[in-house]
């Protein structure tokens, strides 16, 4: 008799959690690679035109192995004065979803890490200014060689020194930064 | 689309139309920017004078709005319709004087170059760089009766400028120099091509049908009008791969993008995803694209309803999770979207950061696994 209820006690758990498991939202049950990431380092790595520096994105890839980081690319969207600032930008988003996508593509085929993110501001400071205000990163990573008509010139990268609230690595020019990162990397027909 | 594709000239040619007709037709107000050939087509319309106003020690011409409303024509020519009129008018802009001679009965037709358009002056500034100034509300077109395109290509119209049909020569260089730009008018082209079909596409849509047949008609409408494509989105990082998959085959499509996240009822967000959260915020407004936000345990209605009132073509999820469970034996989302949504196309986005050479970090559990809305 008291088998029967052992089994009888047994079948009624093994239905009540194979109807949970059909019935209950699955919030509760991430698969690991979206669990938070709160633990980790979080390592900025922004940027402006078609392209970014070889060397900064060699550097966040061996940063954030070391380090166990998340890398967060982020695209600085420079808005004219004359438009709101939270406008659809078009033009822009053209060059830099390509390039957000090489990147994310090249940092997790290293096993990286990534979180894209989107700044904006009426130059490219003031969106990193925008950006650093709404979120904490542990690093930030620029390089020096960064064309300054069209991203971050070295007015800005004394700032970021001065202001940043995180630990700033500013890469010095290089012979080897003609090797750059662009859009025309990315993989499959994006 | 611009000065100088021939607004002006067709609207007088559909005023000599109506008046062979047998209507009663005026020129409520003419800009023939000095153009001999459009002056010469005015010839045979009956013209209502400009009235005098003094502004600043200045006097201008202003178009003579009670003298429309004493002559109550059955059809006015009333041309420039985002003009700002001189102080001390009945009204600030042309659009109102326009409202009034309507609310008189009598018909107007009207010209407008797209870039005047609300909606579209911020956009198309960031495409040509030059601000337009006077804009209309894009409720004011949505009412007119039938909107039509004057489309000239780019070539042709630079043509017409250099000819000196545009503007007289002193103006020429300057043009050419700024607004004239073959990538301009290229632009221009697009959206003024685009804007007249979403105006006819939602007209369509709006019509009022009777009978079986046209009901049944006006159901299917949504299906048929243009592309439209719905993101299925969760606040984690992989989402912003798929919102700029999306974009990019909207961008191919010429589609608007629409985003949806389902949240449950009560579901908390921890600090990861609410940054994930603000990320795709960010994201959807760079590209232009609209996000909705639904609170619902049942995706796949909510999914449903608002693709059935947004008219989308097109849906795009990530792949989801492997189901646990008596879930098992239920159909996935995609499947029952598409059982759902005769005509809808579901397409379901590859990670490709997934890639066979792509080694995850730390053991994670590749990004496949995760739904995009599923939830059970």
């Amino acid at each position: 008799m008291s088998a029967l209820v052992v089994v009888l006690v047994a079948l009624v758990a093994v239905i009540v959690g194979l109807a949970a498991g059909y019935w209950l939202p699955p919030h509760g049950r991430r698969p690991a690679a979206d669990r938070p990431q709160s633990g980790r380092r979080r390592i900025l790595l922004p940027f402006t035109g078609q392209a970014i520096s070889r060397r900064s994105f060699e550097a966040a890839v061996r940063l954030a192995k070391a380090e166990n980081a998340v890398v967060l690319p982020a695209f600085l969207a420079r808005v004219p004065m004359n438009l709101p600032l939270e406008t659809a930008l078009p033009v822009q988003s053209a060059t830099a979803m390509p390039l957000l996508e090489t990147i994310e593509q090249r940092l997790a085929a290293q096993g990286i890490p990534v979180e894209s993110r989107i700044g904006r501001g009426r130059s490219a400071r003031d969106a990193l200014r925008r950006l650093l205000e709404a979120e904490h990163f542990d690093r930030i990573i620029v390089s020096a060689d960064e064309d300054p008509r069209a991203g971050l010139d070295y007015d800005d990268l004394r700032w970021l020194l001065r202001r940043a609230p995180a630990e700033v690595l500013i890469l010095r020019p290089a012979p080897e930064d003609t090797r750059r990162i662009s859009a025309g990397a990315v993989g499959g027909h994006f | 689309m611009a000065a100088g594709v021939g607004k002006t000239y067709r609207m007088l040619l559909e005023g000599h139309a109506e008046q062979e007709a047998g209507r009663d037709v005026v020129i409520g107000l003419l800009e023939t920017h000095g153009r001999a050939e459009t002056a010469q087509l005015a010839g045979g319309l009956p013209v209502i004078p400009r009235r005098r106003v003094s502004y600043r020690q200045t006097e201008l011409e202003e178009m003579d709005l009670p003298a429309i409303l004493r002559r109550a024509p059955e059809l006015c020519l009333i041309d420039e319709l985002a003009h700002t009129n001189v102080p001390g008018v009945e009204h600030a802009k042309r659009y109102e004087d326009i409202e009034d001679v309507l609310a008189n009965g009598i018909d107007v037709l009207s010209t407008v170059n797209v870039q005047h358009l609300e909606s579209l002056n911020d956009h198309i500034t960031e495409l040509s760089g030059i601000r337009v100034r006077e804009t209309i509300p894009d409720a004011i077109l949505a009412r007119a009766d039938e909107v039509v395109l004057i489309d000239l290509n780019p070539e042709a119209l630079l043509e017409r400028l250099r000819a000196g049909k545009v503007y007289p020569p002193e103006r020429i260089d300057a043009a050419l120099n700024n607004f004239f730009r073959i990538e301009n008018l290229a632009a221009l082209r697009e959206v003024a091509l685009r804007q007249v079909a979403e105006e006819v596409g939602a007209k369509r849509l709006t019509t009022e049908l009777v009978g079986s047949r046209e009901e049944s008609l006006a159901a299917a409408a949504p299906q048929a009008v243009g592309e439209r494509l719905l993101a299925l989105v969760e606040p984690y990082a992989g989402s912003q791969r798929l919102v700029r998959r999306a974009w990019r085959s909207a961008q191919r499509l010429g589609a608007d993008l629409d985003l949806l996240w389902v949240r449950a009822p009560g579901q908390r967000l921890n600090e990861d995803q609410e940054r994930s959260l603000a990320a795709l915020r960010q994201l959807a407004s760079l590209l232009g694209a609209r996000m909705f936000e639904l609170e619902s345990d049942d995706v796949v209605t909510s999914v449903v309803e608002l693709a059935s009132e947004r008219g989308t073509t097109y849906i795009l999820l990530g792949r989801s999770r492997p189901a646990q469970g008596l879930a098992r034996l239920r159909l996935p989302l995609p499947q029952r979207l598409m059982a759902q949504l005769p005509g809808v196309d579901v397409r379901i986005v590859a990670d490709r950061s997934n890639r066979p050479n792509g080694e995850r970090p730390n053991g994670e559990r590749p990004n496949r696994d995760r739904p995009n809305g599923e939830r059970s």
